[in-house]
């Protein structure tokens, strides 16, 4: 288990975190949701010790990760930068990872590199946007570490690519129980694999729990304005549109047995909510 | 997203519903073995647990059963029982909101129990 505690961090005017506190534990799929600039690529670097923390700290079953080479060789981060020289080629790519994760099955990546198309001899710096995601995917899928740290993971992948990405992951999860965290912007198609929800704003955790029981929290109810603001009224509305004479508005609260008259009320789903969340912080 | 069913529904209903439809229509036979958890996941591209969940309601029910490291089965007798019960849903699933949609756009009885006839008629 991965206990973040009290972890805040400043980039000078900025407070790009302000004492988070999470618990990671395995097996388990999260989903690290938040805007550009909450703080989720520096949380995640803070995590793999390539940014220290200004307090709090970030333990390992118990044991302080900063620098420490043996709890790090258990995390893996699928992250935006190339930590390998420029001039190295994929496939000296992989033999250095295997250098760093002994558990890294590299045949399996050769296989799967052959099924993304991935071509072993190009360097890491000449491969497209997508390609670059496919590179680091295949080391994800296949480096063994127990903890996989999965930042904007399917950048610039077409949709097919996209669902065979989906489907490895949960073919890896699903024989290899591991601790995902997975930090994207898709909410949509990655929301039936979260189990569990964390959104993040402005450096602080807004909401952390199992995706059911965030989601059961919450409701939708559309019908004519009227109708819909006497229904609102002593509750806690997180959102409003109106189309017209017609207002639908996310509420919190579980949805209830039957509709009102004149109603309609319905179940919300992670990014509908998760866009409510925003606009209502951003009021 | 699971294909065919809509989203009104949490995903483990979902999936005990794609597994009762595959019972019914006789793709998977009684005493026949289920995809794995792994399979029905990776398939409908969702977490493993919510699989599990919605298997696990079709064994409580007594539909599927499991053989110890073999997997899951389906149960002699599944598919009569499941129609069974499907013909006890279907006043609440079908014909509540039936009535329901009528009264709204004010049909009546008599428009029904004839588009009915039209409907039977050209089947």
């Amino acid at each position: 288990m991965i206990e973040i505690k009290n972890v805040s961090k400043r980039f000078g005017q900025v407070q790009a975190l302000d004492g988070v506190s999470l618990r990671l534990e395995s097996p388990g799929i999260y989903g690290l949701l938040g805007n550009n600039g909450a703080g989720k690529t520096t949380l995640l670097n803070i995590l793999t010790s390539r940014l220290h923390a200004d307090a709090g700290e970030v333990l390992l079953d118990g044991v302080p990760m900063v620098d420490n080479d043996a709890a790090l060789a258990q995390l893996f981060m699928l992250g935006e930068k190339n930590l390998y020289p420029d001039e190295m080629r994929v496939r000296q790519a992989f033999e250095a990872t295997a250098c760093f994760y002994p558990a890294f099955d590299i045949a399996r990546a050769k296989a799967l590199a052959a099924r993304f198309g991935l071509n072993m001899k190009s360097k890491i710096t000449a491969l497209s946007t997508g390609y670059r995601s496919i590179y680091r995917i295949v080391l994800a899928l296949t480096v063994g570490a127990p903890y996989l740290l999965l930042d904007e993971p399917v950048l610039g992948l077409d949709a097919q690519h996209r669902d065979l990405f989906y489907k490895l992951l949960i073919e890896l999860y699903a024989e290899h129980p591991c601790c995902i965290l997975l930090s994207t912007h898709l909410i949509q198609e990655a929301a039936p694999l979260i189990g569990h929800a964390i959104i993040l704003h402005q450096g602080r955790i807004l909401r952390n729990a199992p995706a059911e029981e965030l989601l059961a929290a919450v409701h939708t109810v559309s019908g004519p304005a009227a109708a819909v603001d006497s229904y609102l009224a002593g509750r806690r509305p997180l959102s409003a549109s109106s189309l017209g004479g017609l207002k639908t508005a996310y509420v919190e609260g579980p949805r209830p047995q039957a509709a009102p008259q004149g109603l309609e009320t319905g179940p919300a789903d992670l990014q509908g909510y998760f866009i409510a969340l925003m606009e209502e912080e951003s009021k | 997203m699971i294909p065919g069913f809509d989203e009104e529904r949490p995903l483990f209903l979902q999936v005990a519903a794609l597994l009762e439809e595959a019972i019914l229509s006789g793709a998977y036979p009684e005493e026949s073995q289920v995809p794995s958890i792994t399979e029905l996941s990776v398939s409908c591209k969702i977490n493993p647990a919510t699989a599990l969940k919605g298997v696990n309601l079709l064994v409580e029910q007594g539909f599927l059963y499991k053989k110890r490291g073999l997997g899951m089965f389906v149960a002699g007798g599944a598919r009569e029982r499941l129609a069974q019960e499907r013909k006890k849903q279907f006043f609440a699933g079908y014909i509540e909101p039936l009535l329901a949609e009528a009264e709204k756009l004010g049909l009546s009885r008599e428009d029904m129990m004839e588009m009915i006839q039209k409907g039977a008629m050209r089947q």
